[in-house]
């Protein structure tokens, strides 16, 4: 495939005050891809994406987004880019209302009929926010706001959306209908990278992995062939 | 469906309402000097100081109320814009510029200053800032006390005088004049011209507040890392508000000195920062209406106390026990306790706040 990536990381380092977190990996995600990247708590997933956002910047290494050099970009400028981030703990503004929430998410837009069209996507796609959109987002359960958040970051209209441990302390069945939006996002075109520590639901959702250990990649390929992959499943699907 | 119906109905009858209620109000408002004359010419210079005070708070509102960033050295601007006044319309320098030119001079070194404070401070939140804006407050104080020497800019602790009066269009300000045998005082007159000021001032907050601008205040006060995931340049916004903030600190200053007619660094202490946040968070931080009604009140309260305290102590023990100045600020201080304590989010709490205040309740085992 001659095709080139959306998104391209190559060499990218991290370091927390000498301590390098991440050590340099490559990994790259084309265009209507769903990549997922697992592994252990403090191998590097967050951080990972924390690079990649300019929230923290790298010692080295780069990072392209659409051919672009994105390297040590400020994070808001990436969302006007086609980047949208739901970061972990899913940050959603606890004080305003559901709707203001989503709304607040169309910010970098102006288009005032396609933004309220998106709204109206929002919504039909999480029944439950239409229900609770004026309730301030800080009342709402954490199934709710990790939708909110998803929801939210939907309204830039983004080509790549990173998903930072989206089923991070839900009940079962909330993350199961998480995850189906997240597949039904995926299904409308839009490229995503979820970052999981739940390795198995990551993998069925997604097109391709790659597994991160202390700050390397360890292992890549298709999700069917890592789900399969005797060394993953002994690792990181409990068996 | 019931909830279009009540809509349009309340549409329907409001414009008639609302139009009548501001009609009276207007009435009201310039009607009050006159009431007030009768009282005293004090009261409307105590008026006037309220609409000053009233202008500080929806400064400070922008960078306490709308962005949450918490400052103690808001005087400074107050400050800034006084003294830019009385050094280009005063003897001092013979320099005797026009009130309305001096006006966005000032309103714009005040927002330079906003800045100047600003740029340093953006990656601090919260106590850090606070302590780090009453720092800055102070040093504009000291400067101000010693930039006498060995170049005479500020006259230092003496202050600068004889500041020229507000002059526009040939009526001066400072003296009686008489529209249709109607005597209309000095003071009388500042009230009329702050009164415009505050009300375009109160415009301007509320498009502010309804902007893209405000909705990016709203998001770095709730959450700056949220707010820069939205697109929002949590750096440019954040200079802004203190930008924004000082340059109304510093057209409160100009008529100020121009009111005062004499400036020193004393009027712009510690205090009076406090003061002006005092009225924010009374009156109701982010609530545009509740700031200006916190800062009447908290002007109007301690000069009824004033004289108040004195007959009221007179009549039930007949003599004085207590010094009125101590009563006063105890009383003062007690409403302000009170208020905080019942009213945590202020007299008329923004909507916002209001949630906050009833999650807060919710929280509270019943």
């Amino acid at each position: 495939m001659t095709k080139s990536p959306m998104l391209r990381v190559a060499g990218l380092a991290v370091a927390y005050g000498g301590i390098r977190a991440i050590k340099g990996i490559d990994f790259e995600i084309y265009g209507g891809e769903t990549v997922t990247l697992i592994g252990a708590n403090g191998a590097g997933k967050t951080t990972t994406l924390r690079a990649i956002t300019g929230l923290v910047p790298p010692v080295a290494g780069s990072i392209h987004l659409n051919g672009r050099d994105i390297t040590g970009a400020t994070s808001f400028s990436l969302v006007r880019q086609g980047l949208a981030m739901v970061p972990e703990g899913r940050g959603v503004f606890p004080q305003l209302t559901v709707s203001e929430n989503v709304a607040m998410g169309a910010y970098i837009r102006d288009d005032k009929a396609e933004i309220a069209r998106d709204v109206e996507r929002v919504f039909s796609l999480f029944p439950r926010l239409r229900e609770r959109a004026q309730q301030s987002a800080g009342t709402l359960s954490g199934g709710e706001q990790q939708m909110l958040a998803i929801g939210r970051a939907l309204m830039s209209r983004p080509k790549l959306l990173l998903l930072d441990e989206p089923s991070m302390g839900l009940a079962p069945v909330i993350v199961q209908k998480v995850f189906a939006v997240i597949e039904s996002i995926a299904r409308d075109g839009v490229t995503i990278l979820l970052v999981e520590q739940n390795a198995n639901l990551a993998l069925r959702t997604s097109d391709r992995a790659y597994v991160l250990e202390s700050g390397l990649i360890t292992i890549a390929g298709k999700s069917a062939d890592l789900l399969s992959d005797p060394k993953v499943r002994a690792a990181y699907l409990g068996e | 469906m019931p909830h279009v119906k009540s809509q349009s109905h309340h549409l329907m009858r409001s414009p008639v309402l609302a139009w009548v209620g501001i009609a009276l109000i207007a009435v009201a408002l310039i009607a009050l000097p006159f009431a007030l004359a009768q009282i005293g010419t004090a009261w409307v210079r105590i008026a006037n100081l309220a609409i000053l005070f009233a202008l500080l708070a929806l400064g400070l509102n922008i960078v306490v109320g709308f962005a949450g960033l918490l400052d103690l050295g808001y005087i400074a601007f107050f400050a800034v814009g006084a003294y830019c006044y009385a050094l280009l319309a005063s003897p001092h320098f013979g320099l005797h510029l026009p009130f309305w030119l001096i006006l966005p001079i000032g309103a714009l070194v005040a927002c330079l200053f906003g800045v100047l404070l600003g740029a340093p401070t953006l990656k601090l939140r919260g106590d850090y800032l606070a302590i780090v804006t009453l720092g800055f407050g102070e040093i504009v104080r000291v400067f101000l006390n010693n930039l006498a020497r060995p170049i005479n800019i500020t006259n230092g602790p003496q202050g600068i005088s004889r500041i020229d009066p507000v002059s526009i269009g040939g009526i001066k300000f400072n003296t009686t004049g008489k529209v249709f045998d109607l005597a209309i005082s000095g003071p009388m007159k500042y009230y009329y011209l702050l009164l415009i000021v505050l009300i375009i001032a109160i415009v301007i907050n509320i498009r502010l507040q309804n902007s893209r601008i405000g909705r990016a205040w709203e998001a770095i006060r709730e959450d700056e890392i949220a707010a820069r995931a939205m697109g929002i340049n949590t750096t440019q916004i954040k200079l802004l508000a203190f930008a924004m903030g000082a340059s109304f600190g510093g057209i409160a200053g100009g008529i100020f000195a121009a009111i005062q007619q004499f400036i020193s660094p004393e009027s712009f202490v510690l205090v009076e920062s406090i003061m002006v946040l005092s009225m924010v968070v009374l009156g109701g931080m982010g609530n545009i209406w509740g700031v200006v009604a916190g800062a009447v009140l908290l002007s109007f309260v301690p000069e009824i106390l004033r004289y108040t305290v004195l007959p009221v102590q007179n009549a039930l023990f007949g003599r004085a026990i207590v010094e009125p100045e101590v009563i006063r600020m105890l009383l003062f201080g007690l409403a302000l306790v009170a208020v905080m304590l019942y009213r945590p989010a202020g007299l008329f709490p923004s909507a916002v706040r209001r949630r906050e205040l009833a999650k807060a309740d919710a929280r509270l085992p019943a």
